[in-house]
């Protein structure tokens, strides 16, 4: 009675090893595919379910069709939160898309492990010269290129100006100090002073990261990352940070319920005017008008503070943006589309459209129009580093762990030093 | 109608029953003697599709879990890295899996104790002569027909915490309005609330059916005895009822130890795992961590725990109701 099919999902999804692996092989290859008049058929997997994207993707796909009548291009959308499992499903029979969305890091290099995924290095190399290093580096191990990013972007504080001028906050804080005095500020006025999405869990992980990264700093965690060992005091003092920020109760009312999107989730929250301020990524006020009314000229954008005494520059940006990478058996075709999408004249008509950040190096934050998307683009080519999700950065297992054990740092349920002891242990028997 | 439910009488009461359909059987046995081989083959034939699908679908996965639960694997190419049964014994000793059974035992306690009695006073409310009955039979029924998922998102926005039904009628009563799936200490209970909404009717249904199957004239019999209401229900529709109630306490247990969608798209197991089922940690860990042979490993031991109840109870809970309904098979010994 409930749901039996979820119960066997792993096992049937297990079972379909078994069918499709010996078929798979076969069928994926496509000898030849597009020397001209011969018929190249092949799938575009990607997450644009909603505008401006979606349509943005259905003009390229008519336009380069046009332009090549042989190709026909299967454009597959699937919304974000199935994706990654109908990704795995595929994965799991040894075949990836011929095209397909991809954050990069950990989860990309499984794929790459697998040898599911086409090395781009030399055939993509007259495009890769002119993409931003901070845009590539998601998709690049050892010195290889195996996707090309299609969006950037960094994750930054949200914040209502109204509420914060009704709190006596006069300037966006600067330092950790001055932030939690400003959470105290506007709790005093009776306002909500921050938005959390607690059951998503992946919100809550950006406060853990940045604090790591101006504590502990960027190279720190980069090293972390490759040792995995995170139990060094200054990641300690990265939790104990966020805890002095958890106790004073800062999120708003039934936060470890609220999903991101939903209609009482974290962006609606924020674009309600419900809550002061969110820690959130590019594409955090176009959802705050979607989910919510919008805060419109209200709505400003802050970088995350410096913290006193940390090792990392104020500087540095956490973020990530969208990429696409080839199945290994994908035809010349695929890649010759994906160059075509990041065609200058291509690409800009994304940007124009507030969809996405620019990725190449010259020309396209002219293109910028969105006074939001201005921002974040430009605090973004000025940072003095980089750092991508760790959810993304990592393998699944240890990110997971990452999103997991930080949610119940900020539940209550876990100390800081426990938190870095379960990230350290997950991150060690993953690497075994 | 008279002579209809005489004979049901006896039915249930007591054992000549089975006795009269003895000569038929064995008469049937023998006629059907020299045609056994050709029987046999079409027996097989219509056999055969369910058991391919069966094999395929259902025993199949179950060896292949088996199988990878063995494995450290990233379910990315074929499984190489063999470690035993050390999946198992990471399992053992997490504390998730620990609140996972909690958690199960919690639901089916509750089940037990609340759902169940709250669906059996409803059938019986129902199986009186009251105005409206079948409009109500169908209103409670309602809830089950739509799909978990359904469910799922329906609460989702009832329960949610600002514009959620839930509070706003709460404030309106001036009340505070409450933290439904928020609180580590009281999610469960709202999970129940849910799950209770969705299956009550289900097992009201089944209890309707049992009801419908006992002859008014104990009852009428009871009570010229002099039988209150009460003691006509504890001593003769309950009793009667027995095995209507193992086999609906059977499917709410079989079903909460599989409990998966309403609490995937309700908490996510959240907060803090505070509301995690096995099934939830299973899809967490291969979907979402791509540790499919952990979550082998635990879909191995939900499996088993399944599979133990379900033995254990057909043998010592369901016992009697089996032998009453295989009376043949015990006339061929």
């Amino acid at each position: 009675m409930l749901s039996r099919r979820g119960v066997v999902a792993l096992a049937a999804s297990a079972l379909l090893l078994g069918a499709c692996g010996t078929s798979g092989d076969g069928e994926g290859a496509q000898p030849g595919a597009s020397t001209g008049s011969e018929k190249v058929t092949f799938e575009f997997w990607n997450l644009a379910t909603a505008e401006p994207l979606k349509g943005f993707w259905a003009n390229l796909i008519k336009e380069y069709q046009t332009a090549h009548p042989n190709v026909t291009i299967k454009n597959i959308a699937i919304e974000n939160d199935s994706y990654k499992p109908k990704l795995a499903t595929l994965t799991q029979s040894g075949k990836a898309p011929d095209l397909y969305s991809t954050w990069g890091g950990g989860v990309l290099k499984q794929h790459i492990e697998a040898g599911l995924v086409k090395d781009l290095s030399s055939d993509a190399g007259d495009v890769i010269g002119a993409l931003t290093p901070a845009a590539l580096s998601a998709y690049q191990f050892d010195g290889k290129t195996y996707g090309l990013p299609t969006d950037i972007g960094m994750v930054g504080f949200w914040y209502n100006k109204a509420l914060f001028e009704k709190a006596g906050i006069t300037a966006p804080p600067a330092t950790w100090t001055e932030y939690l005095d400003a959470v105290k500020k506007l709790k005093a006025d009776g306002t909500v002073p921050i938005a959390l999405a607690g059951k998503a869990k992946w919100p809550g992980h950006y406060y853990w990261a940045y604090l790591a990264m101006r504590v502990a700093g960027l190279d720190a965690l980069k090293q972390a990352g490759t040792t995995n060992d995170f139990t060094g005091p200054d990641f300690v003092a990265a939790g104990q940070r966020l805890k002095e920020l958890v106790d004073l109760q800062p999120f708003q009312k039934g936060f470890q319920g609220a999903d991101y999107s939903t209609p009482d989730g974290q962006a609606a929250t924020m674009g309600n005017g419900k809550a002061a301020m969110e820690l959130m990524g590019q594409w955090a006020p176009s959802v705050q008008a979607d989910a919510g009314k919008g805060l419109g000229d209200d709505l400003g954008f802050f970088t995350f503070p410096a913290v006193e005494g940390g090792k990392g520059a104020a500087g540095d940006a956490f973020g990530g943006g969208g990429g696409l990478a080839l199945g290994v058996d994908a035809p010349p075709a695929a890649l010759d589309f994906l160059k075509f999408a990041l065609r200058p004249e291509n690409h800009s008509k994304a940007v124009k459209a507030g969809a996405v950040l620019p990725v190449l190096k010259a020309g396209e934050e002219a293109a910028v129009t969105d006074p939001h998307i201005k921002t974040v683009s430009e605090t973004l080519s000025a940072a003095s580093g980089f750092q991508l999700y760790l959810d993304q950065e990592y393998p699944p297992a240890v990110g997971q762990e990452v999103n997991d054990v930080v949610a119940e740092l900020i539940g209550g349920t876990k100390t800081p030093e426990e938190v870095v002891q379960a990230i350290t242990e997950t991150a060690k028997s993953e690497s075994e | 109608m008279k002579t209809a439910t005489t004979a049901t009488t006896t039915g249930p009461g007591a054992r000549p029953a089975p006795r009269a359909g003895k000569p038929a059987t064995r008469r049937g046995r023998g006629r059907n003697g020299p045609r056994r081989g050709r029987g046999w083959v079409t027996a097989i034939l219509f056999v055969l599709p369910a058991l391919v699908l069966f094999t395929l679908l259902v025993l199949a996965p179950i060896l292949v879990a088996g199988y990878t639960s063995l494995f450290k694997w990233n379910g990315i190419g074929p499984p190489d890295d063999f470690v035993g049964l050390d999946n198992f014994t990471r399992l053992f000793q997490s504390d998730i899996f620990a609140g996972d059974l909690r958690n199960g035992a919690i639901l089916i306690v509750l089940g037990l104790a609340v759902q169940l009695p709250l669906s059996l006073g409803l059938a019986v409310m129902l199986n009186q002569r009251i105005r409206g009955r079948a409009f109500y039979r169908l209103l409670f029924f309602a809830p089950y027909m739509l799909s978990e998922a359904i469910t799922g998102v329906l609460f989702s926005l009832i329960l949610s915490p600002e514009a959620g039904l839930a509070n706003q009628l709460l404030v309106s009563w001036g009340l505070e309005p409450w933290s439904w799936l928020s609180e580590p200490d009281t999610v469960m209970f709202s999970l129940f609330l849910v799950i209770t909404w969705k299956y009550f009717g289900f097992h009201m249904i089944i209890y309707l059916a049992g009801l419908q199957g006992i002859p008014r004239e104990l009852s009428e019999a009871a009570r010229i005895d002099g039988a209150g209401s009460w003691a006509v229900f504890r001593h003769v529709t309950l009793p009667l009822l027995g095995p209507t109630v193992r086999v609906s306490a059977f499917l709410s247990i079989i079903g909460t130890i599989q409990l998966f969608d309403l609490v995937w798209i309700l908490t996510g197991g959240g907060p803090s795992h505070a509301s995690e089922t096995m099934a939830v940690s299973m899809f967490e860990y291969g979907f979402k961590r791509s540790q499919i042979g952990y979550s082998s490993a635990i879909s191995v031991v939900m499996f088993l725990i399944s599979l133990v109840f379900a033995l254990g109870y057909q043998r010592f809970v369901l016992r009697r109701d089996l032998e009453g309904a295989s009376t043949t098979m015990g006339d061929r010994r």
